[in-house]
């Protein structure tokens, strides 16, 4: 690690030198080109197409990019929005959404903090962490010296999240002229981001069966329980897999 | 209390803000304060993991059931059709999220454009 040139100049030029920290935010603000931050562009395309036609305002959904940032809970909001969940159902439908990414921070913050980083720090960068921009911090920050990782996982999420608060107001703006097909296309573009990211980021078997008991389950529950069909479904097509789990796992032990 | 409770400009800011980034926040910061004692591989992490991912699933459902706007004029067959053949051939192509995307956009659009 010592002789990590990258690492002796950040340590010359001192850490804490404003300068060096700004080189290293605007170093991580280029990884706006990258494929999945223009994955992630387009797939806000069709969020803003989703919000539009669920009748949301622009500085509504501009101000839930900014506040939310994940795309699953804005998505699962908006649907329980124009459903007409209460806001106790809607926040625990968006909680259960998002607990995933709780073990994502866990799994990140070794990786994100040094030795003097304070915990404030850390509770505003978590703020970042949504699929997109935790793939490319697990991937980029081992080769960033530690003490300035801070300060390019901040140059990451920034852009990220004001890029894509822009690519919402574009939509809206353009969107008085997009003939209806587009809007229909638009649409379809979140189901199948999700749909394929969700398939290839699953980490163990029983991610591929909660997905499928989850696709299969919905109707049934939305036939059966209308206002409660996501939670429903998430917590007995997730206690399906879980139970899938168990079995397989104690399979291989007694093999 | 739902979404058009309230006719006040501030209501859905507020929706917003407790529904949407309380809810999603505070598994963040929950995240940072556990840190790392909770291990990756424990069996309630995993268990968390399934429920999430179903839930995912369940809105994946939802949007291509029973979507909003202008796609819910279409058939349901074209949207299921569409999605099933887009998911194929991305499972066929290497698990590339984009080819994926591209084929169930085009058959959409081909359906659409041919009814």
């Amino acid at each position: 690690m010592r002789d990590d040139p990258l690492l002796k100049s950040s340590f010359d030029s001192g850490p804490d030198d404003f300068a060096t920290r700004l080189r290293w935010f605007l170093r991580g603000t280029l990884k706006i080109f990258s494929v999945p931050a223009v994955l992630l562009m387009s797939s806000f395309v069709g969020f803003a197409g989703l919000a539009i036609e669920s009748d949301i305002k622009l500085d509504q959904t501009v101000f839930m990019t900014v506040v939310i940032w994940a795309l699953p809970a804005k998505v699962v909001l908006i649907g329980a929005a124009t459903s007409g969940a209460t806001l106790p159902a809607a926040a625990l439908a968006v909680a259960l959404s998002s607990v995933r990414l709780m073990p994502m921070v866990v799994a990140l913050l070794p990786e994100l903090q040094g030795p003097r980083t304070r915990r404030i720090t850390l509770l505003f960068l978590s703020h970042f962490v949504a699929v997109t921009a935790w793939v490319m911090a697990m991937e980029e920050l081992h080769k960033i010296p530690r003490d300035l990782r801070t300060s390019y996982f901040a140059g990451i999420g920034m852009v990220l999240v004001g890029a894509n608060a822009l690519v919402v107001v574009i939509v809206y703006m353009l969107s008085a002229s997009f003939p209806p097909i587009v809007f229909a296309a638009l649409f379809m573009l979140t189901p199948m981001y999700f749909l394929t990211s969700l398939w290839r980021s699953a980490r163990e078997k029983a991610g591929h069966i909660a997905m499928i008991a989850g696709l299969v389950l919905f109707p049934i529950f939305h036939g059966v329980a209308p206002g409660y069909d996501l939670l429903l479904t998430g917590l007995v097509g997730g206690a399906c897999a879980f139970i899938f789990h168990r079995i397989q796992r104690n399979h291989l032990e007694a093999k | 209390m739902t979404w058009q409770s309230l006719p006040d400009w501030w209501w859905p800011f507020v929706f917003i803000l407790a529904a949407g980034w309380l809810a999603t926040d505070i598994w963040r910061f929950l995240g940072v304060f556990v840190g790392g004692r909770i291990r990756e591989d424990s069996e309630a992490l995993v268990f968390v993991r399934c429920v999430a991912t179903a839930l995912v699933a369940a809105v994946i459902a939802q949007l291509i059931l029973f979507p909003t706007g202008e796609l819910a004029s279409s058939p349901i067959w074209l949207r299921i059709g569409a999605a099933a053949g887009g998911f194929a051939v991305y499972l066929v192509a290497g698990k590339r999220v984009l080819i994926g995307v591209a084929v169930a956009e085009a058959l959409l659009v081909i359906g659409l454009l041919a009814l």
